[in-house]
């Protein structure tokens, strides 16, 4: 079977299922007679199946983007700085003029999360290449610190609340119309990465191939940088951070197709829509007419798909002779 | 013609190359040769552009490198580093393919293709195409990433110690596709070499490098003589000839 058209049929039919599944007793085949549903339908349901596909289809985009920057597999938006960089980006804005408007929210958190990502960066320059783990455990440390960095002054100001609905737990029962808009952008990002898909491949062959090829690595490294930032800003901002989409989904489909991503990078798109409405749904439906959120489902699915990836391909430091 | 004048480098405070001043003839085989450290890979790096220059003056071509943009000299020479251990999974023939990326900048014409279908049948890769390159031997990703140069198709191509990992056979046919890209297609290429006797059967000019310095440079015949070779190595090495070429008897 090939993967594109089976991913798109299946995502198909987990929209539909979406949008068919929610806590308001409604028929959604009565939309077109019964106001009240297709109010449900309009505010509340085609809303949260668009921001779920949105969101996982850029993280799952992200995962890839900065894999290539930092030439490992071991790594996603959720291990590299990225989101708790966005966190304390908003958090800032929000301390210095709570009342700012959203725009400016946006472009602290996506700014913020820059710059911890080229944080992430330079520090991973300096560590040796073949120390294939150290990457990804340099990027939980980081991680860990900002994120107690954004804890202590989440504490200080009162704003833990705020804080929690960041990082904490990704989930999509807030999204109704008017407030998952912000979504498009990091669709919009992540779209944009595609046409530098081959920039993005021959970067991830390391820079002596990169540099004869006569690729401008810094600004190819800067384009990732943003498209990367801007997806986690905006997702951070409007529904929380997901787990573990975009360091699983990109190994998944990097096993089967590998890493030419201007063929692949739709099918690692369509895969991390899947893949996160899929656990919305379960969440949805587990104690229906309650919800448990997507990120915790994911979180669950996400380490048995990471765990059984390692054991299936343990890192690979292949030997130089052969 | 590749001409370097006055190029000094130092990495991490120690010297590695001292005032080089020499030139790569066009239209010849160079090879560069010396002891371990004697700064080969670094000259050829700076001169592939994948170090900055920190003092000197390097034109391949006429064309100043470091002035130059990175993808116009990418349509003048093809350089290969030597092999890091790279994740990324791309097949065999993706990654030739990306060979033609300097002159297509991701649209690929039918002269793209037939090109590279030519560099892997020239590396008999045809049989490997489809494979992964995690799913190869170092051998034969090595033959992968020569190939992708060589797709370049460039007028100059250097090589960084092509010949690690490559069997007899597969060395043997690497220098024989060099020679010929050389006599044939008008074309020059520098390489740098451990084992001094594919430099003696196969490169019209020889350089020598000893501690970040040249010293000595020339036709194989005047460079790999037994004194020029027991002082360069500081070891005795007897050469004898075998067909028409010096052979170097170093093993024993």
């Amino acid at each position: 079977m090939r993967p594109l058209p089976a991913l798109t049929s299946a995502l198909i039919a987990l929209m539909l299922a979406s949008l068919t599944v929610g806590a308001a007793d409604i028929r959604v085949t009565d939309a077109f007679r019964d106001p009240q549903a297709l109010l449900v339908l309009l505010e509340s349901r085609l809303p949260r199946t668009l921001s779920v596909v949105l969101t996982g289809a850029a993280l799952s985009v992200a995962g890839v983007l900065i894999q290539a920057l930092v030439r490992n597999r071991f790594v996603g938006p959720d291990t590299s700085g990225t989101a708790e960089g966005a966190a304390l980006g908003l958090l800032a804005i929000t301390i210095l003029w709570p009342a700012s408007p959203l725009w400016l929210r946006m472009i602290a958190a996506s700014l913020s999360a820059m710059v911890t990502t080229a944080l992430f960066l330079a520090v991973i320059r300096r560590l040796p290449v073949r120390e294939v783990m150290l990457v990804p455990i340099a990027g939980l440390v980081l991680s860990g610190v900002l994120g107690s960095v954004v804890t202590f002054v989440g504490w200080q100001t009162d704003l833990m609340q705020y804080v929690g609905t960041w990082l904490m737990s990704g989930e999509f029962s807030g999204v109704i119309s008017g407030r998952y808009e912000l979504l498009w952008i990091a669709g919009v990002a992540a779209g944009l990465a595609w046409f530098s898909a081959d920039r993005f491949a021959i970067l991830g062959l390391g820079d002596q191939v990169a540099t004869g090829l006569g690729l401008s690595t810094a600004a190819v490294m800067r384009l990732g940088l943003a498209v990367v930032s801007v997806v986690t800003a905006m997702v951070v901002t409007t529904v929380g951070m997901i787990p573990f989409v975009g360091l699983v989904v990109p190994n998944l489909v990097a096993r089967i197709m590998g890493d030419n991503l201007r063929a692949s990078l739709p099918v690692v798109a369509l895969a991390g829509a899947v893949l996160v409405l899929a656990c919305d749904l379960a969440g949805r439906l587990v104690i229906h007419p309650y919800e448990v959120p997507a990120g915790t489902i994911l979180g669950v699915l996400g380490a048995v798909l990471f765990l059984w990836l390692l054991h299936r391909r343990p890192p690979r430091s292949k030997p130089a002779h052969g | 013609m590749i001409q370097i004048q006055g190029v000094s480098h130092a990495i991490g405070g120690t010297p590695i190359l001292h005032d080089i001043t020499t030139t790569l003839p066009k239209g010849r085989l160079t090879a560069l040769i010396g002891p371990n450290g004697a700064g080969k890979s670094t000259l050829l790096r700076l001169v592939g552009r994948l170090e900055p220059l920190q003092q000197g003056r390097i034109t391949v071509a006429g064309h100043d490198v470091a002035t130059t943009p990175t993808d116009r000299l990418a349509r003048v020479m093809a350089i290969l580093g030597q092999q890091t251990a790279i994740a990324s999974r791309l097949r065999l023939a993706e990654l030739v393919a990306f060979g033609r990326w300097p002159h297509h900048k991701g649209r690929p014409g039918p002269q793209d293709q037939a090109q590279v279908w030519l560099a892997l049948k020239a590396f008999a890769l045809t049989d490997l195409a489809d494979r992964f390159l995690d799913e190869v031997s170092g051998g034969q990703a090595q033959r992968a990433h020569i190939a992708m140069a060589w797709a370049q198709d460039t007028d100059w191509m250097l090589l960084d110690e092509p010949l690690n990992n490559l069997d007899m056979s597969h060395a043997r046919s690497l220098m024989a596709r060099l020679r010929g890209l050389v006599d044939q297609g008008g074309r020059s290429v520098a390489i740098v070499v451990h084992e001094i006797n594919y430099a003696a059967a196969w490169a019209d000019h020889v350089i020598a490098l000893k501690g970040g310095r040249v010293v000595a440079q020339g036709t194989a015949a005047e460079v790999l003589t037994e004194a020029r070779l027991s002082e360069l190595y500081e070891t005795p090495i007897r050469v004898g000839t075998h067909q028409g070429r010096p052979l170097v008897l170093h093993h024993a």
